[in-house]
C-alpha cells in the first residue's frame, strides 16, 4: 500500500500492553508449576568447603535442592560458553552451579525448588555454604597488577586476550612528526543494563516426550536454544522450544545465555514439572552482564592544518569472571574498528587487554564498543579543537571523511559504504541557535556564576550485525544473517515468520509496514510471529541495530520472491508471458493491457487450488529467505548538548539536546524517533549519573536501584531531533538501524558540554559519571 | 496462619485468607490474576507496580495484601471503562509513550494520580509527579507528550 513506509503508524503491540494483558514470563501460570530461587555466593572469591542443604529441605514445601554435584550426577555438559572466540583466548569454564571455587558475588551455588515463591526464597536462606574466603580483585586495572589475585589458573596475569588492530608502526612515525597532539587517560564506567523486566524462565520438562519448553526472557531464543542445549542441558536441539512471550526491554543483557536458565532447566528436567524463576532485582544486579568498564589511554597526532595524522589507543577492558555470551567481540572488533569515526585518519593503533576480574561479566550492552570508541573519539576531538584553536567544528569538518570518498576504506578494518557527514552537524548548529548559545556562553563567562557550556559528538556506528563470513573470520561461532518466512494465505492476507525477536521495537508494527508496502495491500492484513523456536524457522534475534537492517531485509527478500512466483501463476492465468507481467498496488497487470489484471487474492486462492495452474510450479504462496548482509550498515549524525554547571556545587542542568542522526531510510518515523529517545537517555544516564561500583573486596555496593542512579524523568528533557536521510546502498530497504545510535553519540556530547562550560577554569576532562562532587572537584582543583 | 481481608478490587468485592507477610503485588497478580501490575525492582523504586488504593497511587511491592483489607484497590485490568480506553491509555498509544510496556501500567495509574491532583499539568509537573517511575526504553519524552495529551482530552 502507497504510503505505508515511512509513516507514522501506531503500534499494534500496544493494546495488550496498556491495558495489563500482555503477558511477561512472570505473568505465566502453569499447572503444577513450581518455584525456583538460587543461592548465590556472598562472596567475590572463595573456596566452597561444603554445603548443608538439610534445614531447606526439611522445610515443608520444599521439593528439591540441588547443587553442583547434581549437575555431575545429571550428566550433561553443565557450563556456559563463550560464543566469540579471539586469537589465544583464554576460556577457563564457567559451570552452571559453582564446584568449589566461587569467583563474583552472585555465583550461583545452589537451587531451591519449592511449591512457593516465598517457600522458595525461605529455603534457599537456610542453605549453609561453608566457604573459605580468598582475595579478590574487582578493578580492571588493580588486576593487571603483579600480585593480583587470580581469577582463573589458566588465565595469568588475569590476561583473557591481548589483541590488536592498525599499524603502530605507522602511528609512531605519525606521532613523532605532528605539529600538534593531544592525549587522554579516562576510565569508561562500568553500567548494569538494568532492563526493567528482570530476567525470568518457566521450564516445562515432560518426561513422556522428552521434550521442554522453556518461556524466558530472551533477545534470540534460537541462540538460547542452542546454547542451552549444547553447552548447558546436553538436549537434542529439536526437542527444546523457547518461547520469549512479552519482554520488558533487553538492552543487551536478554541476549546473553546466563547459568540462572539452564539451572532453572535442570531442576524441571529434575522434578518433571514446571519450575518458574524470576531474578530479584539485586540477582540482575549481580548477574546480568555488565557493560563498559575500560581503562584507556589514548592520544591523536595533528598536522600544522589541524588534519589528523595519528590515533593511538591503549585499553584494559574488564571481562569479568567469566567470558559471557558475545564479551571478547566488544572491546576489540566492535571497538577497535569503530576508532576511525568519521574521520579520515591515515594511521590507527588499538591496542586491548581483556581481563578477569572478580565481578559480574562484561557483555554487550545497548552500543556494546561502539559507545566506548566513540568516547575516546569525540573526547580526543575536542581537545583537539582546543588545542589546535580550531574549535570542536572546524577541527571535525576539517577532517570529516568528504562526502565523494565513499566507498571509504578506514585503517580498522571496516569499509563505510556511505555517508554524508557535513549537513548533520550544519544542521544540529542550526537547531541549537550555536551563535546565540556562544553568545550566552560569554556573557555568563564575564558575569560569573552559573556556566554554560557546550558539547559535541560526531558519531560513526556500525550495525546490523552483519556479514556471516566476515564476523565468522572474527572469532564468531555463529552466523549473522537473518530469516523470514512470509505466507499469503488463500485469502491474500499475510503472515510473517521473523528470526528477529522484539522486546519492545515494535516489530510487529514495522515489519508489517514492510510487507504492506512492498505487497501494495494494508498493514493491517499483515501478522507478525516472533519469538518461538517452534514457530519460526531460525533466527538470530534482535542486538546491534539490526532487526530492520538484517530482519527487515529478509522479509523484503520474501515478499520478493513472492512477487515472481505470483507473476508466474498470474501469467498462465492471463494467458501472458511471466517476463509481462507486472505487479503494483496488489495486482498482477500485463504491460500495456491494464484490464488484463488479477488480484493478489485472486493469485493466491489458485496457488492454494491449483486446479488451472502452470505445470513447473509447486502449489502454495510463501518463500523463506536467510538474508546475508554484504557489509554492516554505518549510522552516523552529530548530537550537541548544552549545559547548564553550578559551579558553587558541581551541579549540572541540560538546557537542551539536539540530534541529527542518518539512519538511511526510516520505516516508522515515531518508533525511530522512539529508539533515539531511550538510547539518550540511556547514554545522558552513563555520563551523568550511572555506575556501577564494586569495593575493594568484590562487593557490589550499587546493588539495588538504592544505590545505583538510573535516569529519572525529572532528570531529563525533551530532545530535539531531526534527521538526514543517506540510504544504505546495499540491503533492499536502504535502512540502516537506529536502537543504538543515542546511546553511543550522547555521553562524549555531555561530557564535553561540561568540559567546555568549565573550561575558564583549566578542567579539560572529569571521568563519567559527572557527579557533582567530581566536577566540584574539578573546578576547584 | 493467615489473616482475613476483605477490599475491592476494579470495582468487585474480594474476599480472601492471605498469609501477614503476602505482598499486595503478589496477591494481585498470583491470587486474583491481575498481572498487569509489574515487579521491577522490590524496593519502591522502580514503580512498575503501581496500583491506586482508595485512590491514592501506591507502590504495590511494599505493600501487605492485609493492609489493603477495607481498600478500594484500582489495577490497570480496571482503568478501561465499558471497553473504552481511559484517556492516558490513548494518549500512551497514540503518543508512543511506550515501548516495553513493562513500566506502562504503573506509570499510567501514577499518572492518573496525578491528574486527579492537577488536571492541566505543564511539563515540570508532569515530570515532578511521574519521577517515582522507571522507564528504561521511552527516555521518557512521549510520556510526556501521553500524559499533556490524556490532560487535555480529559479536561
Amino acid at each position: 500500500m502507497a504510503g505505508v513506509l515511512g509513516t507514522s503508524i501506531k503500534r499494534r503491540e500496544d493494546p495488550a500492553l496498556i491495558t495489563g494483558r500482555g503477558k511477561y514470563t512472570d505473568d505465566l501460570k502453569v499447572e503444577g508449576m513450581a518455584h525456583a530461587a538460587i543461592v548465590r555466593s556472598p562472596y567475590a572469591h572463595a573456596r566452597i568447603r561444603g554445603i548443608d542443604a538439610s534445614a531447606a529441605e526439611a522445610l515443608p514445601g520444599v521439593l528439591a535442592v540441588l547443587t553442583a554435584r547434581d549437575v555431575a550426577a545429571a550428566g550433561i555438559p553443565g557450563v556456559v560458553p563463550v560464543g566469540w572466540l579471539l586469537p589465544d583466548l583464554k576460556t577457563p569454564a564457567h559451570p552452571m552451579i559453582a564446584a568449589d571455587t566461587v569467583r563474583h558475588v552472585g555465583d550461583a551455588v545452589a537451587v531451591v525448588v519449592a511449591e512457593d515463591r516465598y517457600i522458595a526464597r525461605d529455603a534457599a536462606d537456610r542453605v549453609a555454604v561453608d566457604y573459605e574466603p580468598l582475595d579478590a580483585v574487582a578493578d580492571v586495572v588493580a588486576a593487571l597488577e603483579e600480585r593480583a589475585p587470580a581469577v582463573h589458573d589458566e588465565a595469568p596475569g588475569n590476561v583473557a586476550f591481548d589483541w590488536e588492530i592498525g599499524d603502530r608502526e605507522a602511528v609512531d612515525a605519525a606521532f613523532a612528526q605532528a605539529a600538534s597532539t593531544v592525549e587522554l587517560d579516562l576510565r569508561n564506567n562500568r553500567l548494569i543494563p538494568h532492563a526493567i523486566e528482570p530476567r525470568a524462565v518457566l521450564a516445562s520438562y515432560d518426561s513422556s516426550t522428552g521434550e521442554m519448553t522453556i518461556h524466558m526472557t530472551s533477545q534470540n531464543p534460537h541462540v538460547h536454544r542452542l546454547l542451552m542445549t549444547l553447552a548447558s542441558l546436553g538436549m537434542p536441539e529439536h526437542k527444546v522450544r523457547i518461547v520469549a512471550p512479552e519482554v520488558g526491554g533487553g538492552v543487551g543483557s536478554k541476549i546473553h545465555h546466563y547459568a540462572d536458565e539452564a539451572i532453572v532447566g535442570l531442576c524441571s528436567m529434575k522434578l518433571d514439572r514446571p519450575v518458574k524463576w524470576t531474578a530479584t532485582r539485586t540477582e540482575t544486579n549481580l548477574t546480568d552482564a555488565h557493560g563498559r568498564d575500560h581503562s584507556t589511554h589514548c592520544a591523536l597526532a595533528l598536522d600544522a592544518d589541524g588534519r589528523i595524522t595519528g590515533l593511538k589507543v591503549e585499553t584494559a577492558a574488564a571481562m569479568g569472571a567469566y567470558l559471557s555470551t558475545f564479551a571478547p567481540a566488544v572491546p576489540t572488533y566492535l571497538y577497535g574498528t569503530l576508532m576511525s569515526g568519521q574521520y579520515d585518519i591515515p594511521a590507527i593503533h588499538c591496542h586491548v587487554i581483556g581481563v578477569f576480574t572478580h565481578t559480574a561479566p562484561v557483555d554487550a550492552y545497548r552500543g556494546a564498543g561502539r559507545p566506548e570508541a566513540t568516547f575516546v573519539v569525540e573526547r580526543l576531538m575536542h581537545l583537539a579543537g582546543e588545542a589546535t584553536g580550531l574549535g570542536p567544528i572546524e577541527v571535525r569538518k576539517r577532517n570529516f571523511v568528504p562526502a565523494d570518498a565513499f566507498p571509504y576504506q578506514t585503517q580498522v578494518a571496516l569499509a563505510y559504504d556511505s555517508g554524508n557527514y557535513g549537513p548533520a552537524m550544519d544542521r544540529a548548529l542550526e537547531m541549537i541557535g550555536y551563535d546565540d548559545v556562544r553568545g550566552e556562553q560569554a556573557s555568563r563567562r564575564s558575569n560569573g556564576g552559573r556556566q554554560i557550556g557546550i558539547g559535541f559528538s560526531s558519531y560513526i556506528e556500525a550495525c546490523g550485525l552483519a556479514p556471516s563470513a566476515v564476523v565468522g573470520s572474527l572469532g564468531a561461532q555463529a552466523g549473522q544473517w537473518e530469516s523470514a518466512d512470509v505466507r499469503v494465505h488463500p485469502t491474500a492476507s499475510v503472515t510473517v515468520y521473523t528470526g528477529s525477536s522484539s522486546h519492545g521495537q515494535g516489530h510487529e508494527t514495522t515489519f508489517s509496514q514492510i510487507v504492506a508496502d512492498r505487497l501494495g495491500i494494508a498493514p493491517e492484513a499483515v501478522e507478525v510471529i516472533h519469538g518461538d523456536t517452534d514457530l519460526v524457522q531460525f533466527g538470530m534475534g534482535t542486538y546491534g541495530s539490526r532487526s530492520a537492517a538484517v530482519g527487515g531485509s529478509a522479509i523484503a527478500r520474501s515478499v520478493d520472491k513472492i512477487i515472481e512466483k505470483g507473476k508466474k501463476i498470474a501469467a498462465h492465468l492471463l494467458e501472458a508471458s511471466a517476463e509481462d507481467i507486472e505487479y503494483e498496488d496488489g495486482n498482477f497487470r500485463v504491460a500495456g493491457s491494464p484490464d488484463r489484471a488479477l488480484g493478489l487474492g485472486d493469485v493466491a486462492l489458485q496457488a492454494y487450488l491449483a486446479h488451472n495452474y502452470p505445470d513447473d510450479l509447486e502449489p502454495g504462496l510463501s518463500a523463506t529467505s536467510f538474508y546475508d548482509p554484504s557489509n554492516f550498515t554505518y549510522p552516523f549524525g552529530t548530537h550537541v548538548c548544552v549545559v547548564e554547571v553550578d559551579t558553587e556545587t558541581g551541579g549540572i542542568e541540560l538546557l537542551r539536546y539536539a540530534a541529527v542522526d542518518d539512519v538511511g531510510n526510516v520505516i516508522n518515523p515515531m518508533i525511530v524517533d522512539g529508539q533515539l529517545h531511550g538510547g539518550l537517555a540511556q547514554g545522558i544516564g552513563q555520563a551523568l549519573w550511572e555506575n556501577a561500583v564494586y569495593d575493594d573486596s568484590g562487593q557490589l555496593v550499587t546493588g539495588s536501584l538504592m544505590d545505583y542512579a538510573l535516569p529519572k524523568i525529572h532528570n531529563l528533557i525533551q530532545f530535539e531531533l531531526d534527521r538526514t536521510t543517506t540510504p544504505c546502498p546495499h540491503n533492499p530497504l536502504g535502512v540502516k538501524g537506529v536502537g543504538e545510535a543515542g546511546a553511543i553519540a550522547s555521553p562524549p556530547a555531555v561530557v564535553n558540554a561540561v568540559v567546555d562550560a568549565l573550561a575558564p577554569f583549566g578542567v579539560t576532562h572529569i571521568d563519567m559519571p559527572l557527579t557533582p562532587e567530581k566536577v566540584w572537584r574539578a573546578v576547584n582543583a | 496462619m493467615t489473616v482475613s481481608i476483605q477490599l475491592e478490587v476494579n470495582g468487585k468485592p474480594v474476599q480472601a485468607e492471605v498469609e501477614p507477610r503476602r505482598l499486595l503485588v503478589h496477591f494481585l497478580r498470583e491470587d486474583l490474576g491481575l498481572t498487569g501490575a509489574n515487579i521491577g525492582c522490590e524496593t519502591s523504586l522502580c514503580g512498575a507496580c503501581t496500583v491506586l488504593v482508595d485512590g491514592n497511587a501506591v507502590k504495590s511491592c511494599t505493600m501487605l495484601a492485609a493492609q489493603a483489607d477495607g481498600s478500594a484497590v484500582t489495577t490497570i485490568e480496571g482503568l478501561a471503562q465499558n471497553g473504552e480506553l481511559h484517556p492516558l491509555q490513548e494518549g500512551f498509544w497514540e503518543k508512543h509513550g511506550l515501548q516495553c510496556g513493562y513500566c506502562t501500567p504503573g506509570m499510567i495509574l501514577s499518572a492518573n494520580y496525578l491528574l486527579a491532583q492537577n488536571p492541566s499539568p505543564s511539563d515540570e509537573e508532569i515530570r515532578e509527579g511521574l519521577k517515582g517511575n522507571i522507564c528504561r526504553c521511552t527516555g521518557y519524552h512521549n510520556i510526556v507528550e501521553a500524559v499533556k495529551y490524556a490532560a487535555e482530552r480529559m479536561s
